[in-house]
């Protein structure tokens, strides 16, 4: 883990130009050269179209089974078909369910067939501008089969049932990378965060700096534990176990800006279809952690997946904090040296 | 499972689950507000969604009592190697030796508590393996390497009488360290996601010098000789207003994740830390005032320990208070997404 001791100990050993290398806040070009890898491969991520995901957890087994992740205890919530709960130190793969009164856009939510030939409309889907090849221009407005009423003529409403695989952000300004005060947690040659189990000490800091409440501790353990976007497998050249087992490609694994690319066309392909919620997270390198390594496209605002709207890297404000503790701490030696003046008589 | 029977009669009893509305769980949800006792929300009532009310981000694993414990020896031995030096340079040997012997025990503990709360203890020393300032917690680690052996000698040197220049030296180094080593762990705190945490993060750092400094003038009032205590006693004073001054400021800038300072148990703690340190700091001026007018040794060294006593048990329950009131903020979900919310809002104009 050469690669990681010289991410870790940049800051000290580092010219005067890469000091402040993991701090900077906004977009960076290639994150892993920024880590300090020569000639790195292309950053690569997942982008986890939740759209099509059908809720069949295979991503949550195949993850425990190639990374041997231990069991996290068997408990029925009555969170919908959400047992895992949540990302943690035992669960690196987490399929969250929602169950909402709304329907997705363009679905025929009638239970009474009487009005729109559901077959019609549905081999219309297929030769309609816009349904296979995504081309926004020339989406319509509305539904693609437009006579499909988004409510049922009651105007009762049908159930939507989300379901969205969460994963490690990977973000490309690392809260947890940042504040590990041993080096256990690096940078890849891919761009991934990766944890080093063998150098964690358990102090868990990693555990609130992550604006995803993503790394969990370990009972029993003592370590930190979180995705590691298979950096085994990717080292062999092989995809991660939770993509290779996805079996409707709601995880697309690949470089991180093909993926984006297959991204945008993909929203622009459901906006067509009338799916008008349809939107990307984390895809954004302008936002709050400089994009994500991991990112999503979601059906409804992501909190209502259990994700932060805006998150930003803590350290952005590291600066600022070291300054007012600077000054705190010079106003404290004051105050001392003032109890020793003495009073003039 | 069912509440319902067959009977001869027919079906007797509801069947659960027919009514059920899907979503009851998810999608928008009203916040409920405890009671306030009549004071005003900061923010108007929040509407947000979550995920079946579940935090966004993970709480802090560690133990209160080794960490909050941490924070309250750590500022207590950083301001009392200032009293030490203060002490040795105005010839104030009885002054010195208390603050002295509390810097070092104080540290000495802390370091014990911070060992302790390590996941692998037996790995605590990884923390030295890199220089990182993105992590307080590793230039916390060093600091705090350089800064206890040094109040140990300083305090090991004035009881024995031996290598007095040595001891000197340590603690007028120790000195230097000990204001970064009170405040840095505002910093620690501050650099995480926990909302009400970060959001602090600009007088935090303040808070805790104050807190610091009432803490070691509460130890060299209650166990120094009272003839010696004059600077303690003007230290508790501008460290109980400081404190208490950064504090305020501190939740009214914060907005909506000032709130978990103002409820439950960290409410109840940050609220004895004001009256304990308020009233220590009260104390401890009339006893300045008495002292200056000469009849200060006629009062005996009640008044002074009872005063100490209290800006101790202050300083330490304002940083139990800071430690719960963050957790608390960390696992309701509210204070993670309505400031994000807001914020996002404010940017799209």
């Amino acid at each position: 883990m050469n690669d990681g001791e010289r991410t870790a100990a940049g800051p000290a050993g580092g010219a005067p130009p890469d000091t402040h290398r993991s701090l900077p806040h906004g977009p960076r070009a290639d994150v892993a050269r920024a880590a300090g890898h020569r000639d790195p491969p292309p950053r690569m991520g997942f982008f986890t179209d939740t759209s099509v995901c059908i809720g069949c957890k295979a991503c949550e087994v195949a993850c425990k089974e190639w990374n041997g992740v231990p069991e996290h205890g068997l408990e029925l919530t009555g969170m919908s078909y959400d047992n895992t709960q949540g990302l943690g130190a035992n669960s690196w793969r987490h399929v969250a369910f929602v169950e909402q009164r709304k329907p997705l856009g363009g679905q025929e939510p009638g239970v009474a067939h009487a009005g729109p030939d559901v077959f019609k409309a549905a081999r219309a889907l297929g030769t309609s501008p816009g349904a296979g090849t995504p081309a926004p221009e020339t989406a319509p407005a509305g539904a693609p089969a437009g006579e499909i009423p988004p409510v049922a003529p009651g105007g009762r409403t049908e159930l939507r049932w989300l379901m969205s695989s969460d994963v490690c952000k990977h973000c490309t300004q690392a809260a947890c990378l940042d504040v590990c005060p041993t080096g256990a947690l690096f940078r890849t040659e891919f761009g991934t965060v990766v944890l080093q189990e063998d150098v964690c000490n358990g102090c868990g800091y990693c555990v609130p700096a992550c604006p995803y409440g993503v790394v969990g501790r370990r009972e029993g353990d003592g370590r930190a534990w979180k995705c590691t976007l298979c950096y085994d497998r990717l080292g062999a050249g092989l995809e991660p176990a939770c993509a290779k087992a996805c079996p409707t490609d709601s995880i697309q694994f690949g470089p991180l800006e093909e993926l984006r690319e297959r991204a945008a066309a993909r929203v622009a392909q459901l906006h067509a279809a009338g799916v008008r919620d349809a939107r990307l997270y984390g895809e954004s390198p302008e936002d709050g952690v400089g994009g994500d390594g991991a990112f999503f496209l979601l059906l409804d605002e992501p909190e209502v997946y259990g994700l932060p709207p805006d998150p930003v890297v803590t350290t952005r404000d590291l600066p600022a904090m070291w300054k007012q503790a600077a000054l705190a701490a010079v106003s404290l030696a004051a105050l001392g040296v003032a109890g020793f003046v003495r009073r003039p008589r | 499972m069912s509440e319902s029977d067959v009977t001869r009669g027919g079906l007797e009893g509801a069947r659960p689950g027919r009514e059920a509305v899907t979503g009851a769980h998810a999608g928008r949800r009203r916040r409920r507000r405890r009671d306030r006792r009549g004071e005003q929300p900061v923010v108007p009532e929040a509407h947000f969604s979550s995920y079946y009310g579940r935090p966004v981000l993970k709480a802090p694993p560690w133990r209160a009592l080794d960490i909050a414990g941490y924070l309250f020896l750590g500022g207590l031995a950083g301001a009392s190697s200032l009293l030490a030096a203060g002490g040795q340079v105005t010839g104030r040997p009885g002054l010195a030796r208390v603050a002295k012997l509390g810097a070092a025990g104080a540290i000495t503990v802390s370091l014990g508590a911070l060992v302790h709360d390590l996941g692998r203890p037996a790995r605590f020393v990884n923390m030295l393996r890199v220089v990182k300032p993105t992590s307080p917690m590793n230039i916390g680690s060093w600091l705090l390497a350089g800064y206890a052996p040094l109040t140990v000698a300083a305090a090991a040197a004035d009881v024995t009488g031996r290598l007095r220049v040595m001891g000197a030296g340590a603690t007028a180094v120790a000195a230097v360290l000990g204001p970064a080593v009170t405040t840095y762990t505002a910093v620690l705190l501050s650099d995480t996601a926990v909302p009400s945490w970060h959001e602090g993060y600009r007088e935090l750092p303040f808070v805790f010098a104050g807190s610091g400094a009432a803490a070691a003038a509460g130890l060299a009032l209650a166990c120094a000789p009272p003839a010696q205590t004059e600077p303690a006693r003007r230290m508790a004073v501008l460290g109980a207003v400081t404190e208490l001054g950064a504090f305020r400021l501190m939740k009214r800038r914060m907005g909506l994740v000032a709130e978990p300072f103002e409820q439950g148990r960290p409410h109840r703690l940050l609220r004895g830390a004001e009256l304990l340190t308020t009233a220590g700091a009260a104390l401890a001026a009339c006893a300045d005032a008495v002292g200056r007018a000469g009849v200060g040794r006629r009062l005996g060294r009640v008044p002074a320990a009872v005063a100490g006593a209290a800006l101790l048990t202050g300083s330490a329950a304002l940083r139990f208070g800071v430690f719960h009131a963050g957790v608390a903020s960390a696992q309701d979900p509210a204070y993670t997404v309505v400031p994000q919310r807001e914020r996002l809002r404010a940017r799209s104009g």
